[in-house]
C-alpha cells in the first residue's frame, strides 16, 4: 500500500487548522441548528480559497487537479471535527458523478463552477424504498415532445433541499441514467427530514413531471458504481477522523478523570476498551487509505475499478463499525457526562450511525464484497 | 579496528566464493559446511571476527544466502529444530557470555550439533515472568537448582538450556533472578512431554531436581538475569517479526474460503447461508486488514515515521484467528464432530502448522494464539499503557522482597 507524502501532511495540517479555525464545536452547533444545515461562509471559504470543493476536478475544467489521496485526507480531516458541509453531496458524488458519467457538454455546463464554489450540487440515486444498490432504482425519466420528464420520489438525499444542481439518476429504455434538475425546477417538491444526525442533511425529494435535462449517453449502471465506489471510500475516510476523535477524547479522558483515586484509564476494564478502540481505528485506516489510494490510481489511469469497487465496500463496512463502535464506548468510557447534550459525544455518536446506515449498513457491503469474491 | 579492511558487498560475496572453493554443499556434509562456513566468519556476519562473523550489518547476512544460492543447488539452512538457539541463544551468549564458552558453543549451536532451548516460563509464572520461582542455591563453585520449568519447546532435543532462576528471594523480583546455560543431560534434569489439547506435544515441561550447574556457565552477572532475558526476548521479536507480508487470499484464509465454496449450502436454510457467509466474509475482511496493516507499516517505516501500525497486529491476528476456524467449523457443521486424525499423543518435532485440510486442528489450536508470545490481555495492557500512554494498574510487588510476594 502507498502511503502519505510531506505534501499530504502539510495538507492535512492546513485544513486542520482552517477547521479548528471555522469549524469548533461551538462552531458545529451553531451551523448544525440553522435551516440551511451548514454555514454558506465557511463553505465558500473552503471551496473557493482551499479549492476542496474541486480537489478531484481536473485543471481543465476549472478543479483544483488533486487526487483522491489528497481527498482522503481532506474527508478525514473533516470527519475528525465534525463539520458540516456540502463536501460529500457535492465535492464527492456529483463531481464522481459528472465525472464517470456525464458527456461533455454537461461536464463544461458544471464541472467548473462548481469546482469554484459558485453552486452546489447533490447526487440523488436512492428511491424512497430503503435499498442502496443500483439494482433498486426503480424511477423513470419519460421523453416527451423532446423533454425529460421525471417522476417519482428519492430518499435520504444529501443537502437535497439546498442543492442548486439535483443530479437524478432514473431509468430509462437505455438503462440508469443521469439527469440534471435546477433547484427552482417547477414539478420538484423538497422536504428537509429531521435527520438523527444534525450535522448532515438530509432531503426527501418529489418529482412530478419534473423537467429535467439529460446528462449521459446511454447506460451509466458501471459508471454509477464506480461513483458509489467514491463515495464509500470517502465516507470510510471521514469516518476514520471521527473514530480518531472518539478514541483521542476517551483516551485523555481516562487519564484524567479520577474515581476511587487513581484515573479510571487505570483499571484494565478502561484499559483493555481503550486498546480495543485504538484496534478499530488503527485497522479503518488500513481499510480507508487502501480503498481512497486505489480510487486514485483508477481516476488517474481509467483502469483497476473492480478493484477499487471490491475494496470501498471492505472498508464501508469496517469503518461503518469501527466508528461506531468507537463512538458508542467513547460515551461509555465518559459516563453521565458522556450523556448529556452539552458533551460533544453525542454529535460523534450521531454521525457515526448515521454514517453507518447511509448508502447500506456493514451487512450489506459486506454481502456486496462476497458477491465481488464469489462467495 | 580501523585498520581492517573494509568488507563492502563485493568483497563479501569474493569471501563467499573462496569457502566454497575450500568446500561445497553439493559435496560435502551438514555439519562439515556449516563448521566452514562457521571458521570463515560467514555464519552470522553481524558478529564480531572470530565467532564466525565480521562485525557488519545483519543485513549483509543475506548478501551471504545470496552468493550461496547462487553456485550451489544445494542450501544447508539453519536447522528446524535449532532456530531458538540460533536466533536468540547466539545473540544472548554472545553479549553475556564468558570468551572461552562462546569459543566452546557458538561453533557447535552453528553446525546444529548443539540444540538449545529457553526456560523462563513456570506454572506459577506465565505473563509475569519474571516472578519465577524456580530456585538456584549457590553450593561452592556449582548451583544448585530445584524448580520446574514449562512450554519449553525442543527441550527433549537440547543439549543446552537457557535457564533463568531465582538466586535472592529476599530483593524485589526483578533483582534476584540469575541466567545460566544448563547442560541438559546433567543429572537431575528431567524432560516430559507437555501434551496439549491437540493431543499433540509442541512443548514440554522440565523438572529441576538438585541439578547442578557451574558458576562458569551464568551468563551475565549474579542478580542480572532480567536484563540477560530481555536481551533474549528482544531477539525473539526480531526472529518472529521478519515474515513479510503474504499474498491476497492467502494463509489461513484460503483454507476458509476453500471450506465455504465446497459446502452443501442446501444443507441449511438460506437465511442461515446467508448467516454464515456472513461470518465468512467478515474473517475475509480481517484477513486483508491484517495484510494491509503490515503493508501501510512497512511503507511508514520508510518514511520514518513508525506508528502504532505494527503493534496492533499481534493482537488482532490473534482474536480473528480464532474467530476465523470458530467459522471453519460451524461452516462444515455436522462434519465438525469427528476429528479424524484422532487424540493419540505424540511428540510433535518443529511446527505442526499445515493449512491444508486441517480445519478441526486448527479450531483447537487457536486457542493459543491470544495466550502464547503476550496474551490478549497483557497486549491490552502494552498498547494501553505504551502507545496510548494510559496510566499503569497500582502495583504491589514492586518494592518488596519477592518471597513475601503473594503466589498461587
Amino acid at each position: 500500500m502507498q502511503s502519505f507524502t510531506d505534501e499530504h501532511e502539510e495538507l492535512r495540517a492546513t485544513v486542520r487548522q482552517l477547521l479548528a479555525d471555522h469549524s469548533d464545536e461551538q462552531a458545529v452547533r451553531v451551523h448544525m441548528a440553522s435551516d440551511r444545515g451548514y454555514d454558506a461562509d465557511v463553505w465558500a471559504q473552503l471551496a473557493d480559497q482551499m479549492g476542496l470543493a474541486g480537489l478531484i476536478i481536473p485543471e481543465a475544467d476549472g478543479g483544483a487537479g488533486f487526487g483522491f489521496s489528497e481527498l482522503c485526507v481532506v474527508a478525514e480531516e473533516m470527519g475528525r471535527a465534525l463539520l458540516c458541509a456540502p463536501f460529500l453531496s457535492t465535492a464527492v458524488m456529483s463531481a464522481g458523478a459528472l465525472l464517470l458519467c456525464a458527456n461533455d457538454d454537461a461536464k463544461a455546463a458544471h464541472l467548473s463552477s462548481i469546482a469554484a464554489g459558485e453552486k452546489t450540487a447533490t447526487l440523488a440515486y436512492a428511491d424512497t424504498n430503503g435499498r442502496w444498490d443500483l439494482a433498486g432504482i426503480e424511477m423513470t425519466a419519460q421523453e416527451k415532445d423532446g423533454a425529460w420528464l421525471l417522476e417519482g420520489a428519492k430518499g435520504w438525499v444529501l443537502d437535497g433541499h439546498t442543492a442548486d444542481l439535483i443530479l437524478v439518476v432514473a431509468r430509462t429504455r437505455e438503462g440508469l441514467e443521469l439527469f440534471g434538475v435546477e433547484s427552482g425546477a417547477a414539478g420538484l417538491k423538497r422536504e428537509a427530514i429531521p435527520a438523527l444526525d444534525l450535522t448532515r442533511s438530509l432531503s426527501r425529494l418529489e418529482f412530478t413531471g419534473t423537467k429535467a435535462v439529460k446528462l449521459s449517453d446511454g447506460d451509466q449502471t458501471e459508471g454509477l458504481e464506480r461513483v458509489l465506489a467514491l463515495t464509500h471510500s470517502a465516507l470510510a475516510a471521514e469516518q476514520v477522523g471521527g473514530a480518531q476523535w472518539c478514541l483521542d477524547t476517551a483516551v485523555d479522558y481516562a487519564k484524567s478523570r479520577l474515581q476511587f483515586g487513581r484515573p479510571i484509564g487505570s483499571y484494565q476494564s478502561i484499559k483493555h476498551k481503550c486498546a480495543d478502540l485504538l484496534l478499530d481505528v488503527e485497522f479503518a485506516k488500513a481499510a480507508a487509505y487502501n480503498a481512497c489510494f486505489l480510487v486514485a490510481d483508477c481516476l488517474e489511469t481509467g483502469e483497476g475499478w473492480d478493484e477499487a469497487v471490491e475494496y470501498a465496500h471492505l472498508a464501508k463496512s469496517f469503518c461503518s463499525e469501527a466508528f461506531y463502535h468507537t463512538a458508542a464506548e467513547n460515551i461509555q468510557i465518559h459516563g453521565g457526562m458522556g450523556f448529556t447534550w452539552e458533551h460533544p459525544a453525542h454529535l460523534y455518536f450521531k454521525r457515526a450511525k448515521a454514517s453507518e446506515l447511509l448508502f447500506g449498513d456493514a451487512a450489506h457491503h459486506r454481502e456486496a464484497l462476497a458477491d465481488c469474491l464469489g462467495l | 579496528m580501523s585498520d581492517a579492511p573494509v568488507i563492502d558487498e563485493e568483497e563479501l560475496r569474493s569471501r563467499v566464493r573462496a569457502l566454497l572453493e575450500v568446500v561445497h554443499p553439493e559435496r560435502s556434509d551438514y555439519v562439515t559446511f556449516r563448521r566452514a562456513q562457521f571458521d570463515h566468519g560467514l555464519a552470522w556476519v553481524h558478529f564480531p571476527e572470530g565467532h564466525g562473523g565480521f562485525g557488519l550489518s545483519p543485513k549483509m547476512n543475506q548478501v551471504v544466502r545470496d552468493e550461496i544460492q547462487k553456485n550451489s543447488t544445494v542450501y544447508y539452512d539453519d536447522p528446524p529444530a535449532g532456530l531458538i538457539g540460533i536466533g536468540m541463544g547466539a545473540p544472548t551468549l554472545l553479549t553475556y557470555g564468558p570468551e572461552d564458552l562462546k569459543k566452546e558453543l557458538l561453533p557447535r549451536l552453528f553446525t546444529g550439533e548443539d540444540i538449545w532451548c529457553q526456560m523462563f516460563s513456570e506454572p506459577s509464572a506465565g505473563s509475569d515472568v519474571a516472578g519465577l520461582a524456580t530456585r538456584a542455591v549457590r553450593d561452592g563453585d556449582e548451583w544448585v537448582v530445584n524448580g520446574q520449568k514449562v512450554w519449553t519447546t525442543v527441550a527433549h532435543l537440547s543439549k543446552w538450556g537457557m535457564l533463568v532462576a531465582r538466586t535472592n528471594p529476599d530483593v524485589p523480583k526483578h533483582d534476584g533472578l540469575s541466567y545460566f546455560l544448563v547442560d541438559m543431560e546433567a543429572p537431575g534434569v528431567e524432560v516430559r512431554p507437555l501434551y496439549q489439547i491437540t493431543g499433540e506435544a509442541e512443548f514440554n515441561e522440565v523438572f529441576f531436581t538438585d541439578a547442578r550447574v557451574p558458576h562458569s556457565r551464568m551468563l551475565g552477572k549474579e542478580g542480572q538475569g532480567w536484563r540477560v532475558a530481555i536481551t533474549t526476548l528482544m531477539n525473539e521479536r526480531v526472529a518472529i517479526g521478519s515474515g513479510g507480508p503474504k499474498k491476497k487470499g492467502s494463509g489461513a484464509i484460503s483454507q476458509l474460503l476453500k471450506l465455504w465454496k465446497e459446502r452443501d449450502h442446501n444443507s441449511t436454510s438460506a437465511a442461515q447461508t446467508a448467516v454464515l457467509r456472513d461470518r465468512v466474509t467478515k474473517s475475509y475482511i480481517e484477513a486483508e486488514l491484517l495484510r494491509l496493516n503490515s503493508l501501510r507499516a512497512s511503507a511508514t517505516a520508510k518514511s520514518g515515521n513508525p506508528g502504532p501500525e505494527g503493534s496492533v497486529n499481534k493482537l488482532f491476528q490473534a482474536e480473528s484467528a480464532k474467530r476465523l476456524w470458530e467459522t471453519a467449523i460451524d461452516v462444515l457443521g455436522a462434519d465438525g464432530l469427528s476429528f479424524e486424525a484422532g487424540y493419540e499423543l505424540r511428540q510433535e518435532v518443529g511446527s505442526a502448522y499445515d493449512p491444508e485440510g486441517r480445519s478441526k486442528y486448527q479450531f483447537l489450536r487457536s486457542r493459543a494464539n491470544s495466550i502464547e508470545g503476550g496474551t490478549s490481555e497483557i497486549m491490552r495492557n502494552i498498547l494501553g499503557e505504551r502507545v496510548l500512554g494510559l496510566p499503569g494498574e497500582p502495583r504491589v510487588d514492586k518494592k518488596i522482597a519477592w518471597k513475601d510476594v503473594p503466589r498461587s
